[in-house]
């Protein structure tokens, strides 16, 4: 400590009865942990590096297997090999490198449809909100439609007719996924519009194009974020569901909802191989759910009796 | 209250009528909607009586007609698969499935609304952990892992409960737990943050200034006026079973409509999905008028709208 600061030039005698000197340091530590949400962003970034550099980081190829190794159990059993650190599956390929290229799969899959809903969402909820009339009828129709209908029978008719691969799945979620935002961003634009500061743009002589993305575009961003982030974990959660029931992405692909239902049948004699894949989608899914509470709790904590 | 009904109603026959369109549009896309149909034993006299049956020389709005007709008779066709009646088999399967929903629907609803409730009347404390927990866990795990690690745990380590299959009481409990957290996850939210809007209400304040009960003022005052928004939960609730269902029964082999449409997605039976879309259908819009109807006894409000 600096000699020359007056605290430390003039101590004072602070009497030892009282223990007023605050949570201790590990105390701290914990309640700003808990205050910013550390341990999910940590997870997250994991996750997200582990996509991004799947290829450097795998120890093996998710793909091809050794026949010779199959059904090795997690390293630290005694039959284990410290090869294999979570084992492997009954053709021989590594659980581990699946693993991580299964977050691959989850995390594009859940951007890019995300991306869509959103921007389509948005757009479709303030075109809604501030036209209103017959072009809002027509927009909360479909919106109440697509809320309506149970999305997994509709993945399942379409698998059926046009078989099963990525594009099909991306798109159905796409068109699943945007009526929540549409919902929300045109309640949003609804209160909004009747600000008078949109009042004055009007009378400056702005057209609709430019108050909607000048004016009530910017008052939407945080409602679109929480929902962003809420929702992220849901379509996780969906698509591997999806391929769990093969009609998502379809074999060999490592994705973790498949390797769930591929290691299925083995569940009595090689745990690992449905478990771990399992694991990455809850603490994924956790981790966003976790971020998304916090981000609504921060941004629009109104949304918590809607969401 | 009346009109009310009536809008309901025919929201349902508009989903209903949809899912015949959306089916019989998905059927002529793909190319000749005969190769949906088309099995090994197809030979060609079958193929032209087909099209001639179908009346693809007519035009759209004809073979439309001729579909939707023969849909509304429960007539899809014989299952490619089973070889049999697809209406028929599909009518046998929905007993399984509703005794399924209902019974996670019991679960949910047991679980959530008092866990609910006291975690908010208990703000901080270890209860409201537990719940808030719960909800977490429930709402980041898929359904279908869940389902296996219970089997896992229960069926195969501790050998107490069957693995699958529907037979006594017993075989109830997993599929339950598994298809029931995800809703009752979304309900306790519901329940909890709405609870904790109402406690800090001025009516209750009054009714606490008043003197009377902490029990009476929380499920007398509090609780009724609580329960409204989780109401309108119920039909994504109803939504959420759908697809929980068709997850559970195929993890569990539970022999409803769930897993039986799984099956004829991967027989590429498309008769029999056809009649599980449109059957799945009326059950899900007949459970959500259920819904509304509960709604508009429970809120008298709602009348007014």
């Amino acid at each position: 400590m600096d000699a020359s600061t007056p605290r430390a030039a003039a101590p004072v005698a602070q009497p030892q009865a009282f223990a007023l000197r605050g949570p201790s340091r590990l105390m701290r530590v914990w309640r700003e942990t808990r205050r910013w949400p550390v341990i999910p962003a940590f997870i997250l970034i994991m996750m997200l590096i582990a996509a991004v550099f799947a290829p450097l980081i795998a120890p093996h190829n998710p793909i091809d297997g050794v026949l010779t190794e199959r059904i090795l159990p997690p390293a630290w059993y005694a039959e284990g090999s410290s090869k294999y650190l979570l084992g492997t599956d009954p053709v021989g390929r590594d659980i581990l490198s699946r693993v991580i290229y299964g977050t691959r799969i989850s995390l594009a899959v859940a951007g890019i449809v995300l991306a869509a809903g959103l921007v389509g969402g948005t757009a479709l909820g303030m075109i809604s909100g501030y036209f209103g009339g017959i072009v809002d009828e027509a927009i909360q129709r479909f919106v109440e439609f697509e809320i309506a209908v149970p999305f997994i029978l509709v993945a399942l008719v379409v698998v059926v007719v046009f078989g099963q691969s990525l594009t099909v799945i991306v798109v159905l979620l796409i068109v699943f996924s945007w009526g929540g935002f549409t919902r929300q961003v045109r309640a949003e634009t609804l209160q909004l519009k009747t600000r008078d500061y949109v009042a004055a743009a009007r009378i400056a002589g702005a057209g609709p194009a430019s108050i909607i993305y000048r004016h009530i575009f910017p008052g939407v961003v945080n409602t679109v974020m929480v929902i962003a982030s809420l929702r992220v974990g849901t379509l996780i959660i969906t698509e591997s569901v999806l391929s769990f029931l093969g009609v998502g992405i379809p074999p060999p692909t490592p994705a973790w909802g498949l390797m769930v239902s591929e290691g299925r049948q083995y569940i009595a004699s090689a745990w690992w191989v449905t478990f771990f894949p399992g694991v990455a989608i809850f603490l994924t899914v956790l981790a966003f759910n976790f971020l998304g509470d916090w981000l609504r709790d921060r941004l629009d904590p109104r949304l918590r009796q809607q969401l | 209250m009346a009109r009310y009904i009536a809008r309901r109603v025919a929201l349902g026959v508009v989903v209903l009528i949809s899912a015949t369109v959306f089916l019989f549009v998905l059927s002529r896309a793909a190319g000749d909607p005969r190769f949906l149909y088309m099995n090994e034993t197809t030979d060609m006299a079958e193929w032209d009586a087909w099209g001639r049956e179908m009346g693809l020389d007519r035009p759209l709005v004809v073979q439309f007609w001729s579909w939707f007709t023969k849909a509304l008779q429960g007539d899809f066709g014989r299952s490619l698969w089973f070889k049999r009646d697809s209406f028929e088999i599909v009518r046998e399967r929905i007993p399984a499935t509703l005794q399924l929903a209902g019974s996670a629907f019991a679960f949910t609803m047991v679980v959530a609304i008092p866990l609910g409730v006291l975690s908010a009347v208990r703000r901080g404390s270890v209860l409201d952990y537990v719940g808030r927990n719960f909800a977490l866990v429930g709402q980041s795990m898929p359904g279908f892992w869940m389902g296996i690690v219970l089997i896992m745990l229960f069926s195969v380590q501790l050998d107490l409960l069957p693995t699958g299959r529907r037979g006594n009481w017993s075989s109830y409990i997993l599929p339950t737990i598994t298809l029931g957290w995800f809703p009752a996850a979304g309900m306790l939210r519901l329940v909890r943050s709405s609870m904790l809007e109402i406690l800090d209400s001025e009516f209750i304040k009054l009714a606490r200034a008043k003197g009377l009960s902490q029990r009476g003022i929380i499920w007398k005052h509090a609780f009724r006026n609580a329960l409204i928004a989780p109401l309108t939960y119920a039909s994504l609730l109803m939504a959420g079973l759908v697809t929980g269902a068709v997850v559970t029964e195929t993890v569990f082999a539970w022999p409803g409509l769930g897993r039986l449409g799984v099956q004829a997605v991967s027989n590429n039976d498309f008769p029999l999905m056809s009649a599980v879309v449109v059957l799945t259908a009326v059950v899900y819009i007949l459970a959500n008028l259920v819904v509304d109807l509960a709604y508009v006894i429970i809120d008298p409000r709602i009348k007014l709208t």
